[in-house]
């Protein structure tokens, strides 16, 4: 507790030197309001458990806008309604200090009620402390969610009616509906005795803090003689008959007994556990040998297509991963736009000496196609000279094209021999580096642990991989009837 | 060097841990949602923290708090929950906030669509929220200027003590190439601004408040002061033949990489044609905009959004040459083969 009653807290400046008032002595705040007595809780609350300089007080949008004139503590300025999310902001950052997100009714209970919940609901190691005067005090006293039934303001001048603005908010009731806060009390400032239990629940919120065990909100029901336009005795007068009525005091929750105190501490990553961690791994080109290719089969633009669900995606990424590892210049990209209507999924593919432009395969020179409408949907596009391949086990017609080399290969029917009918993909992409030599095999195989998440289907994979290799390879070429 | 196929969304992540980031608050949203799945898979066992916000809004107001904190911190999302982010950008703009933010633009205005548009150049450039501000705009065009320019970002950010923001699409986030990473960064100084929760740094403000127009007046005084620092110091962009280009294209991130397959086809029919890719947006490249227009380049736009970038190079080309101009809209994606057609067809008649 503070030395004595009329001393001021070390939680204060002792000049309030942001203040642009020429009086550094005095606040802001109008004769009879209760952020003084709020702000003394707190800053006592602060300096009894020795945290002044860890605290950093979240200032809102509202009368205590300007909290930090008086706070000798860090201090943030929010947004209207967000101090719960930049509370969560800086206290995920540094965890050690204390967070205060100090709010009014309309910050924290109209604009801000989402922050407020979820904030509560994710039982961040905060302290809310929700000043509640039932009006909108800064701007000049609109209705509030918290004014009562009939109270009339400047946007309720006929009094609030329910009908037209509902009912007041509940917020330590609505707040006592989630698992993780750990402490929820309403309090009042209407007379010394109330102010004595305010006070001591203001310094259990923090103390909850300090000790790391969760998320604590402290009600507090506060005159406001200037928004009200009574006097301050009235004013305290109306609190006790009226609001405590509508407001019940009372401790909704306490669970601060049933939480060990906790500190979290911060954890500072080294070079290698970051390295580690993004799976990020030296790569050696020189592992993996380009090969010779026709002049015509260089620079490849691909296009694979095919039911979604054949792994015609992953055959792409096997192509730019290998394609990669011999150190071209690759990209890949999943269908787009209005690619993606009518059966069927694709990709594009580009493994190039030179720098790749364009990542799309509008007019490609291989086509890869796994199902009878991608063959049909795409073959004219393939450039003179390029190289259909597809698979003849289940597409029942032949490319149109003759100015085009064409490789049919019963892609499933081999699949199902090695026993997987979904490696027919592999069989498709083996097939293309046997027919071509665009890659090597070694780098094909390579490619294998980065696109097959499941390890057990790595060597299956492989195999199939082979099969296509030799089928490709074996194929007869046909001349083209130019 | 460490080297991996990647997608551009992923870049962005692994970019943001090499750079040192340590907090991530996001919401889910096609085409960024990857960039949160990421984040919440890499940052925490790394002692970062991920956090699922409850709202756009909420989640740049965990930015905003953790960066007052002078830890390097970052969201992302897409178009509309941009819009939603704005209020919180521009408090982090008044109260000089290092805060990174990505947005992968996708097709608008309202829910439009999923694909891939550039049309929040002007929100993202032009600040986007209330007041006088600008943020630092940075416009990847691979996979591997997603993961670099994050990492430039903080750099950025923090130098300026200014908003950044990587301002890249759908197209780009779902790209995979190859990714060549830098060092991560581990170590960091103080900032003699941030709230630390300590002794040293009680007496820092953050705040966007200044009651007194006078004051205010200084304040706004002191940014553009800033701004005008960056587009002096910060301004990059790509070179693409503009030596002896006697018709220049202007585009930026995605469509740049067809407007660069587009010139080569047309340089081999020996028309001598260029391009300038702005690598940043703000601060915008347009000295050497206006260079080009005094030696009366002609000059050609092509952009995913409806003239946003072209007003941007006719202001800095100062009317003194006409501004071609061609683009698409609603998630289309122009091809090379179309831009060929089109830069002929301008080229001829410049």
């Amino acid at each position: 507790m503070a030395k004595t009653a009329w001393t001021k807290s070390d939680a204060f400046y002792n000049e309030y030197f942001r203040n642009p008032n020429p009086d550094k002595k005095s606040t802001h705040y109008c004769p009879g309001c209760g952020h003084g007595h709020v702000h003394k809780f707190l800053a006592e609350a602060f300096e009894d458990f020795g945290v002044v300089d860890q605290t950093i007080m979240i200032s809102p949008v509202g009368c205590s806008v300007f909290a930090y004139y008086y706070f000798d503590t860090g201090n943030i300025q929010a947004a209207h309604g967000r101090a719960a999310a930049v509370a969560t902001g800086i206290k995920r950052a540094h965890p050690h200090s204390i967070v205060v997100s100090y709010q009014g009714d309309g910050d924290l209970a109209a604009i801000g009620t989402a922050e407020l919940i979820h904030s509560a609901n994710r039982g961040e190691n905060i302290t809310v402390i929700f000043v509640n005067n039932a009006i909108y005090g800064m701007t000049g006293g609109q209705m509030a969610p918290t004014t009562l039934k009939g109270q009339k303001t400047t946007t309720s001048p006929r009094g609030r009616d329910p009908k037209n603005e509902g009912n007041p908010v509940k917020v330590c009731e609505m707040v006592n509906s989630l698992d993780a806060p750990v402490y929820l009390e309403r309090v009042s400032l209407h007379d010394v005795k109330h102010r004595a239990k305010a006070r001591m629940a203001i310094r259990k919120a923090i103390k909850n803090q300090v000790d790391g065990i969760g998320y604590s909100l402290v009600e507090v029901l506060s005159p406001c003689p200037s928004g009200w336009k009574m006097d301050p005795v009235d004013s305290m007068k109306w609190i006790e008959e009226e609001m405590t009525k509508v407001f019940p005091l009372e401790v909704f929750r306490d669970r601060s007994k049933e939480i060990e105190p906790s500190q979290e501490k911060k954890h500072i990553p080294t070079k290698d556990e970051i390295i580690t961690n993004l799976g990020l791994k030296e790569l050696h080109d020189e592992a993996f040998q380009k090969t010779q290719m026709a002049s015509h089969y260089k620079n490849p633009a691909i296009k694979a297509a095919g039911f979604g669900g054949q792994g015609i995606l992953l055959l792409g990424v096997g192509l730019a991963q290998a394609g990669m590892l011999e150190g071209y210049n690759v990209s890949w990209i999943p269908s787009y736009g209005p690619e993606m209507r009518g059966g069927t999924a694709n990709c594009h593919v580009h493994i190039s000496e030179k720098v790749v432009g364009s990542p799309i395969v509008s007019k490609p020179s291989v086509l890869l196609a796994m199902n009878r409408p991608s063959l049909e949907k795409f073959q004219k596009d393939v450039v003179k000279e390029g190289l259909i391949i597809y698979d003849s086990s289940l597409i029942d017609i032949k490319p149109d094209r003759d100015d085009v080399e064409i490789l049919d290969i019963p892609a499933t029917k081999i699949a199902d021999e090695l026993g997987n009918t979904r490696i027919a993909n592999m069989v498709i992409l083996g097939a293309l580096v046997g027919y071509t030599n665009i890659l090597n095999l070694k780098s094909l195989v390579a490619t294998l642990p980065y696109i097959i998440t499941r390890k057990r289907l790595i060597d299956v994979n492989k195999k199939a991989i082979e099969k296509g290799f030799e089928f490709g390879k074996n194929f007869q070429k046909k001349d083209l009837q130019n | 060097m460490a080297k991996e196929l990647l997608k551009g969304n992923y870049a962005v992540v692994k970019g943001a841990i090499l750079a040192g980031c340590r907090l991530y608050f996001g919401y889910p949203i096609t085409p960024a949602s990857e960039i949160a799945e990421a984040a919440s898979f890499y940052f925490p066992p790394i002692g970062g923290t991920f956090i699922q916000a409850e709202s756009e809004v909420a989640a740049i107001n965990m930015l905003y708090g953790a960066v007052s904190g002078g830890i390097r911190s970052m969201t992302a999302s897409s178009s509309p929950g941009i819009s939603l982010k704005m209020e919180g950008v521009s408090y982090a703009a008044g109260a000089e906030l290092p805060i990174v933010v990505v947005d992968v633009v996708r097709g608008g205005p309202g829910l439009g669509n999923i694909a891939p548009e550039q049309s929040d150049y002007n929100q993202v450039v032009k600040g986007g929220g209330h007041g006088n501000y600008k943020n630092i705009v940075l416009a990847p065009n691979s996979a591997q200027e997603m993961c670099d320019l994050t990492m430039d970002a903080f750099d950025l950010a923090f130098k300026y003590r200014n908003p950044t923001f990587i301002l890249t699409d759908g197209f780009i986030g779902q790209m995979m190439e190859p990714v060549t990473y830098k060092e991560p960064r581990v170590r960091f100084p103080r900032e003699d601004w941030a709230v630390y929760g300590d002794k040293e740094s009680k007496r820092n403000l953050i705040s966007s408040i200044f009651l007194d127009p006078d004051e205010l007046e200084d304040h706004n005084q002191k940014l553009q002061k800033k701004y005008e620092i960056i587009q002096e110091t910060e301004v990059r962009y790509e070179d693409y033949y503009l030596d002896d280009a006697k018709f220049v294209i202007i585009a930026y991130g995605i469509v740049s990489r067809m407007v660069r397959s587009a010139v080569d086809q047309l340089r081999q029919k020996g028309l001598k044609v260029g391009m300038l890719r702005p690598i940043t947006l703000f601060p915008f490249p347009r000295k050497e905009i206006k260079e080009m227009a005094d030696h009366g380049t002609a000059l050609m736009v092509t952009e995913m959004s409806n003239g946003q970038l072209l007003e941007d190079v006719k202001l800095a080309a100062e009317f003194k040459v006409p501004v071609h101009f061609y683009n698409r809209m609603g998630g289309n994606v122009p091809s090379t083969e179309e831009l060929y057609e089109q830069i002929k067809i301008q080229y001829q008649k410049s």
